[in-house]
């Protein structure tokens, strides 16, 4: 078992432990309800109905645990010190980043996993049988999974060099100015300066574009998502992870544990 | 002991501080001395004299702003040095969800042990330190002499050369500072060289080959216990008893300190036959006589008062 992944099984095994994983009950609740009560008030839109509130429950749940447990991932190895006696074995400051990542994309994908189902028995509930256009929800799904490794990698660069409370405010900035990064490409003002234009369209190619996960609505009314968009966001999610990643080895690496 | 296992070469520690970290203070300043193979070395000094951070530079978890250091003839910035050293941090807490055969279990594994030899060893550690009836609860419910127990089996559990130990008494109650100190020569019969760093100065004389006293970052003296503190005597002690009411007897009394019917009495050596013959003919019953040596404490004590002394001096000047 290489170093990385024993990191990433304790970290896991943390969040099983520190009963993380029971906000599932709650999802299963929320579900049962909307499952209850949409079959009772709406015609013909159960189905977008409940893949829209399922879809956005999994991906709200899901971003604040990456954001918040994301934050705490090397903050509260530091703060307790439970750090330093693992860094004291043969394991490189990187490997013990990488390790935590994982550990939390682990953690997020058994707990969006769950809820996966917890969605799909729900829409069993209201319409049956299932149909083959379904199976987007399992992409729009795959993508809140790619969402959230960004964001639990950018949570992890901004706790390795400042406090966790700025680091869950930088993150979360980060993300909401990501939901808008077309708005900025195509922004034009009279009377805006020119520069400031310019500015605006190369920090929109730097902020992590969030809305090319957004596929709720395509899911919801069964509509296909291209294969080429599937590889696009899987490539775009992988490259700027590892591009945070090596940011936050770089700044953890030279940090003083005082 | 002929080689060093710890080489330490003018090692500087500055951490920055307030706004923009601009300012620094000066942790540990040019630091040099060795420790040599299976020797057993404390390390002395106040709190903020720099041992923790020593201990801290040494392995990895800070970062020398001058100097180097060595360990077994590997740099310390050598993530395989790591192999061969064992660390107990001060104070230290381990991740309390898990139970004490699972924390040293997980730290096996970085070492690369296979599923059986990690077994028996994690099995071996716990019994070593006296927490195998214990090994099954979480370490949250652990009590703080108990968790500087499981600290010491995690830094002995690869079978280190080198220990690196930051007051591994602290916390401990008499019985359990006697555990500690019964592993510590037990590591010592091994052949495993020990850096420990201490408050305890009866601990420092009884098990250290050597002691380092640190004092405001700077090393202010190196050296066996006896060797640093003067084996010269301050001069003689004798305890009595006495009941009688002699007038010979009361100028004498009049020096002592008294405990029910015992006296206590400090003189010079050259004093030492002329005092004991006053007291035969006083008809005193002399108990015991023994020689008073500047103690490891009294040492430390005087290198503590110098350093402020010359703090103070320093800022009334403004130099």
């Amino acid at each position: 078992m290489s170093r990385v992944s024993v990191v990433a099984w304790n970290t896991f095994r943390e969040a099983v432990r520190d009963r993380v994983l029971y906000n599932l009950v709650f999802f299963a609740l929320l579900m049962i309800a909307a499952a209850i009560l949409v079959g009772q008030v709406s015609i013909g839109i159960e189905q977008i109905v409940i893949i829209s509130l399922g879809l956005s429950a999994i991906s709200v749940i899901g971003l604040l645990m990456a954001v918040f447990i994301g934050v705490g991932l090397v903050s509260k190895e530091m703060d307790k010190r439970t750090l330093y006696a693992l860094l004291a074995k043969p394991v490189r400051r990187w490997e013990f980043l990488l390790g935590k990542f994982g550990g939390l994309l682990l953690t997020l994908v058994v707990n969006t996993a769950a809820m996966a189902a917890g969605l799909f028995a729900a829409l069993l509930y209201v319409k049956h049988p299932l149909e083959s256009s379904d199976a987007m929800v399992l992409v729009a799904v795959y993508f809140i999974l790619l969402k959230l490794a960004l964001v639990v990698a950018l949570a992890l660069l901004f706790s390795c060099y400042t406090t966790p409370l700025l680091a869950i405010l930088f993150t979360a900035g980060l993300y909401v100015a990501g939901l808008f990064v077309h708005e900025m490409r195509g922004f034009q003002s009279d009377t805006m300066a020119p520069a400031v234009q310019a500015f605006l369209r190369w920090l929109s190619y730097l902020l992590p574009n969030f809305e090319n996960f957004d596929v709720m609505a395509s899911a919801a009314h069964g509509r296909a998502i291209p294969a080429t968009l599937i590889l696009q966001n899987t490539a775009y999610s992988a490259l700027y992870c590892a591009v945070v990643l090596a940011a936050a080895a770089a700044i953890f690496s030279r940090r003083n544990l005082k | 002991m002929t080689d060093a296992a710890i080489e330490i070469e003018n090692l500087t520690k500055d951490y920055p501080f307030g706004f923009l970290h601009l300012k620094k203070r000066r942790s540990l300043e040019g630091l040099t001395m060795k420790v040599e193979d299976g020797e057993v070395f404390g390390f002395l000094g106040p709190n903020g004299a720099g041992k923790s951070t020593t201990m801290k530079l040494l392995v990895g978890l800070t970062f020398p702003t001058a100097g180097n250091a060595r360990i077994l003839g590997k740099p310390i910035s050598d993530i395989e040095m790591h192999r061969d050293i064992g660390y107990l941090p001060e104070q230290p807490y381990f991740y309390d969800y898990l139970t004490a055969a699972e924390l040293l279990d997980y730290f096996a594994r970085f070492h690369d042990l296979k599923a059986a030899d990690r077994r028996e060893r994690v099995q071996r550690m716990l019994k070593k330190v006296g927490l195998e009836t214990a090994r099954k609860i979480q370490l949250r419910k652990y009590s703080k002499g108990m968790l500087q127990r499981v600290g010491l089996a995690q830094a002995i559990l690869h079978d280190p050369r080198v220990l690196i130990l930051d007051e591994p008494m602290s916390g401990l109650d008499p019985l359990g500072r006697r555990e500690v100190r019964d592993i510590i020569l037990e590591l010592k019969r091994e052949g495993r060289t020990i850096l420990f760093s201490t408050h305890i100065l009866s601990d420092a004389e009884m098990l250290c080959d050597r002691v380092g006293v640190i004092v405001g970052g700077k090393l202010r003296g190196v050296g066996a216990p006896d060797e640093i503190v003067g084996v010269k005597a301050h001069g003689m002690e004798i305890l009595f008893e006495y009941t009688g009411s002699s007038a010979g007897a009361v100028a004498l009394l009049g020096k002592a300190t008294q405990t029910g019917n015992r006296y206590r009495m400090q003189v010079s050596e050259e004093d030492l036959y002329a005092t004991l013959e006053q007291l035969r003919g006083a008809a005193a019953r002399i108990l015991l006589v023994t020689q008073m040596k500047a103690s490891l404490e009294e040492y430390f004590m005087h290198l503590v008062e110098a350093d402020r002394a010359q703090a103070a001096a320093v800022e009334v000047s403004g130099k």
